[in-house]
């Protein structure tokens, strides 16, 4: 017993702080103690132990309700006590002294000191400019060299595949579940989404909208004239604008003043005219809808009679050049 | 101890002297100062729960179909990728609040990094000597921006996909080289190869993470070498810096604000649902879902795209420049080519060259923040306009009816808010003048 009190003084007495001289001037001036402070601050800290704590605990039972919300909430308030007892300790536990530094400006000797030595050391050149003119050559070289294998990344140069469509004359029209759309079976004031049977459907020229209107609303342009069988109609499903799907139709509940039948994207309200081929009524969208003939075959399903109207998805600087190919 | 660990790390390091004199480095103390820092802890927080996700993310477009817990999606196909996400926040446990919170922090740490640009623009710190710090602030809020749009793009929900559609037509348009670039990116036309997925995955864990942090590290190294500009104060030069020491002062201010930013960043996390992704599907390019919006940051994009009447710029048959360049990109290079040049426009004006570690209130400046309002009210309004369609859902107000008033205000708002600006400061400056005057008036004894 004597032994172990022998140990613990001794302990005590070396941990006790060497006293401080007078004469050794602080760096950090004093300030008043505040016990009161330092029991929200110890407090705050249990609270945060309590609340980190619950986390494990939380997590290890599963039978909790919404986990997400308690761990959240557990570990935000860990965080926020945490927080607290910080700013309780800058406001109360520590001096709040002000001190002042120096601002740096320049170093004018050192500036000229850097430029001697930059100046002196090549001072054995006798065609600076000629030798500095090749140095940069090779560098624009080497860049170059090194930024080749960077073309490997795709098809740079060859930009044709964006004219590829999946339609050509007589392929047929299929819904999600590759079912064939039967004419008599596409009713107005709704749409339908079509795909090429037996193509991929993943890329932007597959989509169609398909929506029928009453033959006598159609406006269609020259040349146009059998694209829309019994007023049925199909429009690549891709905004010309910026990529989307087109998934809204506009369709007037009230004719005479609501505007007439319209597809809309919801990416930027682009609005094309599905009766008179697909012409940008409103929106950002720089050129039509391309529109898609079609055909009724024998059995009454819908085919197309050819590709679109124009290159589908959104504009690229050869996008009028050629219309799309199968 | 404290005297041994020390001794051993200086005999080691010789870092002592360093030491000294961080402990004593001076802050100068203000709230608004503080808005760096809210980012700062913000990318912290980013990175560590950006490393949890990337435990369980899969970056892969491969098809399977979903046989996972939430009921709407079972039997559907979907890529590896959405599937991963899907069960980070419905199967891993403590996965979702890792998610929501990576998510919020990235809203909060580019909003925070506008605010603190707001606070440096407004009060002139951008001048010499911390023009350089204000480029490379910029340039990580560029970095910020695409890192927050890839972030949400790898996850191939319905929305990512139709935000990545917009972000092809974006580069498609680009004059004269777009398709050939949106060719290179994407590896043929969109939605381009399978290692586009990988490539983005890997900008947004590695390459813009590590661009962002170095940047970050020279950010700081300027602020700290030319030490923080101060307000005009009693005793405040442009010599001297007067504030609170690193240590014992600031330190504790500056971890209760890190704590305060996790805390709050965990608390939203947990209790505010942020992109449920399990409701938006699978993307596929027929697929587009009505009153998408993006994170708040990319606002200001979409009101762009959405503002700009319908035309392309063609030659013959040749397009210049297709409709999405100038919302999409020209209107952002244009704002970001402003900001950039402010700092040398300012300097060429005024023909002030001199060192500046004193702020300016905002009146003191009364032109560049007349200037500076009209410009960050037209970025405002053009934002405002990205939200139309959800207007219109709430309000009823018509959408077409939005747009024309949109592309009015536009130009007329940011108009308004220079001559108003102007006149505010003016009078605020006034006012001062004739306040000191009449202190002086009231000082004179009276005969």
């Amino acid at each position: 017993m004597r032994w172990l009190i022998a140990l613990v003084v001794l302990v005590l007495g070396r941990l006790r702080r060497r006293p401080r001289l007078d004469s050794e001037e602080r760096i950090v001036p004093p300030g008043t103690r505040d016990r009161h402070a330092e029991n929200v601050v110890l407090g705050l800290f249990g609270c945060a132990t309590l609340c980190g704590g619950a986390v494990p605990a939380i997590y290890a039972f599963d039978s909790i309700p919404n986990q997400t919300q308690f761990l959240g909430l557990a570990l935000g308030l860990a965080f926020a006590f945490v927080s607290a007892a910080c700013i309780v300790i800058s406001k109360r536990l520590v001096v709040t002294e002000e001190i002042e530094g120096e601002y740096g400006l320049s170093h004018p000797d050192e500036q000229e000191d850097v430029k001697r030595i930059v100046d002196e050391s090549g001072d054995r050149l006798t065609r600076k400019r000629l030798l500095v003119l090749a140095g940069a050559g090779a560098g624009t070289a080497l860049g170059a060299a090194l930024i080749t294998p960077v073309a490997s990344l795709g098809p740079v140069l060859d930009v044709s595949s964006l004219y590829r469509t999946p339609w050509r004359r007589g392929v047929r029209l299929v819904d999600e579940g590759g079912r064939a759309f039967l004419a008599d079976d596409i009713e107005e004031d709704t749409f339908y989404t079509a795909y090429p049977e037996h193509a991929d459907r993943e890329q932007m020229g597959a989509p169609l909208v398909v929506v029928r209107l009453k033959p006598e609303q159609l406006q269609l342009p020259d040349g146009r004239r059998h694209w829309a069988p019994d007023g049925i109609l199909a429009y690549s499903k891709i905004c010309t604008h910026a990529g989307c799907a087109i998934a809204l139709y506009r369709k007037p509940t009230f004719t005479p003043v609501e505007p007439k039948p319209a597809l809309v994207c919801p990416c930027h309200y682009s609005t094309f005219d599905v009766a008179n081929g697909g012409d940008v009524l409103f929106g950002p969208a720089g050129r039509p809808l391309p529109q898609l003939p079609l055909t009724i075959d024998s059995s009454g399903e819908l085919r197309a009679a050819g590709n679109f109207s124009g290159p589908v998805g959104p504009s690229w600087w050869g996008v009028r050049r050629h219309g799309p190919r199968s | 101890m404290i005297r041994r660990t020390v001794r051993f790390l200086d005999e080691r390091t010789g870092a002592a002297p360093f030491v000294r004199k961080a402990l004593r480095y001076v802050f100068p103390d203000h709230w608004s100062f503080l808005l760096g820092e809210v980012a700062l802890y913000s990318f912290a927080i980013l990175v560590a729960t950006g490393i949890y996700l990337t435990l369980f993310f899969k970056p892969s477009l491969t098809p399977v179909h979903y046989h996972g817990d939430y009921l709407p999606l079972r039997g559907r196909e979907l890529s590896e990728a959405y599937q991963s996400t899907v069960d980070i926040s419905l199967r891993v446990k403590a996965g979702l609040l890792i998610r929501q919170t990576h998510h919020w922090a990235a809203d909060v740490f580019v909003a925070a990094i506008v605010i603190h640009l707001l606070r440096i623009f407004f009060t002139g710190a951008f001048r010499k000597p911390r023009d350089l710090t204000y480029y490379l602030g910029l340039l990580m809020l560029i970095f910020a921006l695409l890192e927050g749009y890839l972030g949400y793009s790898l996850v191939d929900d319905l929305l990512s996909g139709m935000g990545l559609a917009i972000g092809y037509s974006v580069a498609m348009s680009l004059p004269f080289v777009g398709a050939n670039v949106a060719q290179l990116l994407w590896n043929g036309p969109f939605p381009g190869g399978h290692d586009f997925e990988s490539r983005m995955y890997m900008a947004h864990v590695l390459l813009l993470p590590i661009l962002i942090a170095m940047l970050l590290a020279l950010h700081l190294t300027l602020v700290a070498s030319r030490h923080h500009t101060q307000f005009v104060e009693e005793r405040t030069t442009e010599k001297k810096v007067v504030g609170i020491p690193t240590f014992p002062g600031y330190a504790p201010r500056t971890l209760g604000l890190g704590f305060a930013v996790a805390a709050v960043l965990f608390l939203m996390g947990g209790l505010i649902q942020i992109n449920p992704i399990w409701q938006w599907g699978p993307y596929h390019v027929s697929q587009a879902t009505n009153g998408a919006q993006p994170d708040w940051y990319l606002g200001w994009l979409i009101g762009a795209l959405r503002l700009v009447p319908s035309f392309d710029v063609t030659i013959g048959h040749y397009t210049l420049v297709p409709n999405p360049f100038w919302g999409g990109a020209g209107f952002p290079m244009l704002v970001f080519l402003v900001l950039f040049l402010w700092p040398w426009l300012e300097r060429r004006v005024t023909g002030d060259q001199a060192f500046h570690n004193l702020l300016d209130r905002p009146r003191d400046a009364p032109w560049r923040t007349a200037i500076g309002v009209a410009f960050f009210t037209w970025i405002f309004i053009v934002f405002l306009a990205g939200a139309a369609d959800r207007i219109f859902v709430m309000f009823g107000l018509s959408y077409e009816g939005q747009v024309w008033a949109f592309r009015v205000l536009v130009w007329v708002l940011p108009v308004a808010a220079l001559v108003l600006t102007k006149r505010i400061c003016d009078e605020l400056l006034r006012g001062e003048v004739v306040e000191a005057r009449r202190k002086l008036v009231e000082a004179e004894p009276v005969a």
